[in-house]
């Protein structure tokens, strides 16, 4: 997708495409980086009229999980994947799971033809939503992250990784959340396939992983949320290792490019049938 | 197809929306446990159209008859199986994504824009139509003025009435003109008040602009009074094309009887019960269509005598485009509204 809008280009560098000289002039193109500042604009505003949903409902289940594993873990690197496991939870549950099922409503409803009506390019609208529910998450994760601390007394002193953590594990959970949402054929089936995403991020991030069957691990390893959970859990050790933090975004990172792109294709797809 | 619309087809110049041969079908869904399948189903079956420039083209029919699966294939948003869309000399089965730059659609959905202020679902529809931030804001205070919908800027669409939500999603279609507007029942649930700020800033884009709009509709009372011209559909067909005036007098001849009884017809009456076998009842209500003569014959057999008691109301009316459906063959009995 081009970003350079169509009335700047001159006449012909478009006469390739266009065909007949009677035809009239189309209207401009909407350019990718205005567009999905539009958009995020927008998706940004709905938490004014969803909040609840939108704000709150992940922090106090990632409140409440905590208080409940204060009386099962030990203060020890257990502690760190409850607190790293709940903060990352609110992530899922915004992104994935609740992006999904926007996207799954909006397809099913007919509501991605307002969009499709538009000049407007297919990342645009998909970035542009994606970014808007992984803000959604700043202000839960953080206050989950303070509060987790607080509780198990681990140190404050990272919780600057946060900075990279959201918005890293946001762009892959946001983005695996939009291609099911818009792949999903049914409505229902894109909230199951969010509620899914989101259990597993909680079985498999909260609890902690050496405890777990061989197989289980392995699943784990599969979940991009794991490697947001595994970064912020090691910036709790006295001593990091920046390396293996750096590591560990770096595949939310990659995750995150991939599913954008799928979610990308996925609204084309199901935009014009 | 009347022989005089397919006359004024002849000057090619004006047209801004042709289409020739529009076929789409769906195809036969097979029955699953519990669900029956549904048969091969032609939503459109080769529609031949031309919309001219300036003029306001109505799309009537009952739902069902296919108005809009034609309308979502000539905005790009559905592939037809064969035929071909040209808007302002686009080839639109070709190339769909332009049609997002020629036309503007205002859809029957309003999902996208219901969490959205009145305010910011016209900024951000402006924006996405290649606005920029200065001209979005500018035309959407404009638009919003225009409608009178100034009050409720500030108000989620989702908090609004059927017909507010209705107005201020026309609003975000009107932000970043286009030649050709595409509004499918874009009426729907608005008081008068509404509609007519529905019809004057239609009427003022055309008067200022030669802008173009197909409208979908199946409100006859609509249709008759703000199409130049109409195509009516049924069945995925279009089974006669022309203005309103021309279409009503192909079935200049009759009159419209309107019965509505108290309880039960008075059927002892021998005049009422001849006339039995020609009515189209609904409820209390029977609807005949007859010569003049006849009209008023029955008319006064029911006014007068025995048939009287029993009559709770009558009307006699012209054709309507209703009559004129049903006069060329349209199935559905019921379907169009007349409000």
């Amino acid at each position: 997708m081009s970003v350079v809008p169509a009335d700047v280009l001159p006449g012909s560098a478009l006469a390739a495409e266009e065909p007949a000289a009677n035809a009239a002039e189309l209207g401009p193109r909407a350019r990718l980086w205005p567009s999905l500042a539009a958009v995020y604009r927008a998706q940004l505003s709905r938490a004014r009229v969803a909040r609840i949903p939108l704000l709150f409902v992940a922090t106090f289940q990632s409140i409440g999980i905590m208080i409940l594993m204060r009386g099962v873990v030990d203060d020890g690197a257990e502690a760190q994947a409850v607190v790293a496991g709940s903060s990352v939870l609110v992530v899922a549950f915004v992104a994935l799971n609740l992006l999904a099922q926007y996207f799954g409503q909006l397809r099913a409803s007919g509501g991605l033809d307002h969009y499709a009506t538009l000049p407007v390019p297919p990342a645009a609208v998909v970035l542009g939503a994606a970014g808007a529910y992984a803000s959604f998450t700043v202000p839960g994760t953080v206050v989950t992250a303070v509060f987790g601390c607080v509780l198990f007394g681990l140190p404050l002193a990272h919780l600057w990784i946060l900075v990279a953590v959201i918005p890293l594990a946001g762009a892959a959970l946001a983005g695996l959340g939009a291609a099911l949402g818009l792949l999903a054929p049914r409505p229902e089936l894109a909230t199951l396939l969010g509620q899914m995403g989101m259990s597993a991020a909680l079985l498999l991030g909260v609890l902690p992983a050496d405890r777990m069957p061989e197989v289980v691990r392995f699943t784990r390893d599969l979940l991009p949320s794991t490697y947001g959970v595994e970064a912020f859990a090691r910036t709790f050790g006295p001593d990091p290792d920046w390396a293996f933090v750096l590591g560990d975004l770096a595949v939310c990172g990659a995750v995150g490019v991939v599913s954008l792109a799928v979610a990308t294709w996925a609204y084309r797809r199901a935009a014009v049938r | 197809m009347s022989k005089r619309a397919a006359q004024a087809f002849r000057h090619d110049g004006d047209v801004v929306c042709a289409v020739r041969g529009l076929t789409k079908t769906y195809p036969a869904v097979r029955g699953r446990r519990g669900a029956p399948g549904t048969p091969e189903v032609r939503a459109t079956d080769d529609v031949t159209l031309d919309i001219r420039r300036g003029e306001i083209f109505g799309l009537l029919g009952p739902n069902g008859a296919g108005k809009s699966t034609l309308v979502r294939q000539l905005t790009g948003l559905m592939r037809p199986d064969t035929g071909s869309v040209e808007i302002l000399g686009h080839d639109i089965v070709r190339h769909p994504e332009r049609a997002a730059r020629i036309l503007a659609y205002l859809g029957q959905e309003s999902t996208a824009l219901d969490e959205l202020t009145v305010s910011l679902a016209a900024e951000t529809t402006g924006r996405l139509r290649g606005l920029d931030v200065r001209r979005a804001r500018a035309e959407r205070d404009d638009v919003l003025d225009e409608l009178g919908l100034a009050s409720l800027a500030g108000r989620p669409l989702k908090k609004l009435s059927g017909g507010q939500r209705r107005l201020a999603c026309f609003a975000a279609a009107l932000v970043g003109e286009r030649p050709l507007l595409v509004l499918d029942e874009p009426t729907t649930g608005m008081d008068p008040v509404a509609r007519r700020a529905v019809w004057s800033a239609v009427d003022r884009r055309r008067a200022e602009r030669g802008t173009t709009v197909l409208l979908v509709t199946h409100n006859v009372i609509e249709a008759e009074t703000v199409l130049d011209r109409v195509a009516v559909l049924d069945r995925g067909r279009v089974i006669a094309c022309d203005t309103p005036g021309g279409l009503k007098e192909q079935v200049a001849g009759e009159v419209r009887v309107d019965l509505v009884w108290r309880d039960a017809a008075p059927l002892h009456v021998p005049e009422v019960a001849a006339l039995r076998d020609r009515v189209v009842e609904a409820g209390r209500r029977w609807t005949l269509r007859l010569g003049p003569e006849e009209a008023r014959a029955v008319v006064a057999t029911v006014t007068g005598g025995a048939a009287f008691a029993a009559l709770d109301d009558f009307t006699l009316a012209t054709p309507s485009l209703e009559d004129v459906y049903l006069a060329l063959g349209g199935a559905a009995r019921q379907g169009l509204v007349k409000a």
